[in-house]
């Protein structure tokens, strides 16, 4: 290296140090430190009220042993699929929707409308319309002369019905998302496949979803491992009931921190469920074959 | 292009008929069900989008005590502004518990003063300190450059709850519990995507003014704060808003760090009210009433800013 690359490499040193530094500051301790200290934790038997305690890997050894952290997995699992499946089936119908028919912007700021109020909003607006006594919902099944449904209540219906909620506040979202990567075919494509004939339909699985396969995979990465975190419906909601039926694998470890105060198990936990996302992430990116693209 | 499954795609060059539209297909059956399925479909969808903001309000204006007996109604049971009152803790406990309240007293004005002062603390904040980040990443040359913004970038993949925990301990540590500082000292110096949003954007930008303006004897503050700031408004303000909206909906953290009533936050207020409400016959307008308080300036945000946040959805896919 000569003496002016060098001069030249190093000329902002200082500058950088003062522009960095806030947020540096801001990494260190917010992120690495903890995510260090996390894992560090997950060894150690740790009530706030004395310091940590070294146990090596007993933690562990009891998530395995520890049913309701396998059925908090299984349960957030059932969440996961239900409220994905129905998402994505949604969010492409619509985005294609919109795609081929409209360029309003009236539509999609109505379709965005639902994500942009808090979870605890949107929990609290359908926990009053699917009441069992009260809700509308409800009122409209006895007029079709169906029973009424405990939506919340029932340990078969609690987990649909709170993926269901979550899915009508993030549907428009993934949809604006995949909306994104369909303005990204060229018109091209589509008029060749018009020029030979080929059908709405069939221009839909033949051109539309292969082209689009890179967008959504990296869709449905980002959703899954959100899907994975949800806490807040189900902290406004049924808080884990009944039963055992809704309590996710945040709200487990929620309850294992905050009401047990037992800070070692739940960090195991909490690693646990990051490695689990890593590994859930890289399968999917994986089988997608996320970072090649049909298009060039 | 490697399409297989349309393998006639490039045998015919022959471009389209002028002025027919790309979306619209030649209609050769007369009525075009297919376009009229789509648009059913759309409307369907957003009526399912809407009618849950219109039951909030419908809801809110109701009397608590009317609404078991007019479930199906499509106006306000038994109309009355009480639930508004009641939840801003303008009327007294009679009046209160007459319409179906719990009398017990709550206050939302001090949590939408919370929520306002959390949201804009953290924006404010997060916002400056990522965009100093993003311009030390972006246009300043030092060593190790590159391998720090990719570790800022690898905290994306942490899920936030193994990082809460420690933080919790960390804050109570420093006795920040229920204090403001407490809830937005995680957010206030960055976050790993405020920082990665922004420098993509100062990348991009021009070179040839910030040379002009080091010619002219301009420091690193001033390049930043009158040319690379003023140039990428566009995208800082985006970022500001996508950040308030987060903060603002923000329940997970605020409930463990601020749950004392004098920095309680509208998100955790809801789930407190809704905790307290929830024995016998739940106060659903006062519930409804305190939610809408909770969404509106969300709303107003989006109905000033909507354009600019729907643009750079395709953006924030990253997040």
């Amino acid at each position: 290296m000569s003496t002016a690359t060098r001069a030249r490499r190093y000329r902002d040193v200082p500058a950088a140090l003062i522009f960095v530094g806030p947020a540096a500051v801001g990494f260190l301790t917010f992120y690495l430190w903890p995510a260090i200290r996390g894992f560090y934790l997950s060894l150690t038997d740790f009530s706030l009220l004395s310091a940590p305690e070294f146990i090596g890997l007993e933690n562990y050894e009891r998530l395995i042993g520890d049913h309701l952290f396998w059925n908090a997995l299984l349960v957030t699992l059932e969440y996961v699929v239900i409220n994905i499946a129905v998402q994505t089936v949604f969010a492409v119908l619509l985005a294609v929707l919109m795609h081929r028919l409209t360029r309003s912007m009236t539509i999609r700021s109505i379709v965005l409308l639902p994500y942009l109020i808090a979870n605890v909003i949107a929990a609290l607006v359908w926990y009053s319309m699917l009441d069992y006594q009260t809700g509308v919902v409800n009122q409209l099944l006895e007029w079709l002369s169906v029973d009424r449904v405990a939506f919340f209540g029932e340990t078969t219906t609690a987990i649909p019905t709170i993926a269901l909620v979550n899915t009508w506040r993030h549907v428009g979202y993934t949809a604006l998302l995949v909306f994104a990567g369909l303005q990204a075919i060229p018109k091209q494509v589509y008029e060749a496949a018009a020029m030979d004939g080929a059908s709405e339909w069939k221009t839909f699985w033949r051109v539309t979803l292969p082209l689009l396969r890179p967008v959504m995979a990296l869709v449905l990465v980002l959703t899954v491992i959100g899907s994975f975190q949800v806490f807040d419906t189900v902290a406004v909601t049924t808080t884990g009931g009944p039963i055992n039926a809704t309590r996710v694998i945040y709200y487990y470890i929620f309850e294992q921190a905050f009401a047990r105060f037992d800070f070692g198990y739940a960090s195991a936990m909490s690693f646990a469920l990051f490695v689990i996302l890593a590994g859930v992430a890289y399968a999917q990116l994986r089988l997608t074959r996320a970072s090649q693209s049909d298009l060039s | 292009m490697a399409i297989a499954s349309t393998p006639q795609a490039g045998a015919d060059l022959t471009p389209p008929p002028p002025g027919r539209p790309r979306s619209v297909r030649p209609d050769r059956r007369g009525v075009p069900w297919g376009r009229i399925a789509g648009w059913a479909t759309l409307v369907v969808v957003m009526i399912v989008t809407l009618v849950p903001f219109y039951w909030m309000l419908r809801t809110s204006l109701s009397n608590t005590r009317a609404l078991a007996a007019g479930s199906g109604e499509l106006l306000p049971v038994d109309f009355t502004l009480g639930a508004y009152k009641r939840v801003l803790g303008l009327s007294t406990t009679a009046e209160a518990v007459s319409e179906g309240g719990s009398g017990a007293s709550v206050n939302f004005w001090l949590y939408l003063r919370n929520s306002v002062i959390v949201a804009t603390l953290v924006t404010a904040g997060q916002v400056f300190f990522s965009a100093m980040a993003a311009y030390a990443f972006a246009r300043l040359s030092w060593p190790g450059r590159d391998t720090v913004f990719f570790l800022f970038l690898s905290a994306l993949m942490i899920p936030p709850i193994f990082t809460t925990l420690p933080n919790f301990i960390l804050i109570k540590d420093l006795g920040l519990l229920n204090t403001y500082l407490g809830i937005v000292l995680p957010g206030l110096l960055m976050t790993p995507f405020a920082v990665f949003f922004l420098r993509q954007f100062f990348l991009n930008a021009s070179h040839e003014l910030e040379e002009a303006a080091r010619i002219d004897g301009a420091g690193h503050a001033r390049i930043f704060l009158r040319i690379i700031v003023p140039l990428n408004q566009a995208p800082i303000t985006t970022l500001a808003i996508l950040t308030y909206i987060t903060a603002w909906n923000d329940y997970f953290w605020p409930l463990l760090v601020g749950k004392s009533e004098n920095v309680r936050v509208l998100t955790v207020a809801l789930g407190v009210f809704q905790a307290q409400t929830q024995r016998g016959t739940p106060d659903w307008a006062g519930l409804m009433a305190a939610t809408l308080i909770a969404a509106l300036p969300i709303m107003v945000l989006f109905a000033v800013f909507g354009r600019r946040v729907i643009n750079s959805i395709g953006f924030t896919g990253i997040k």
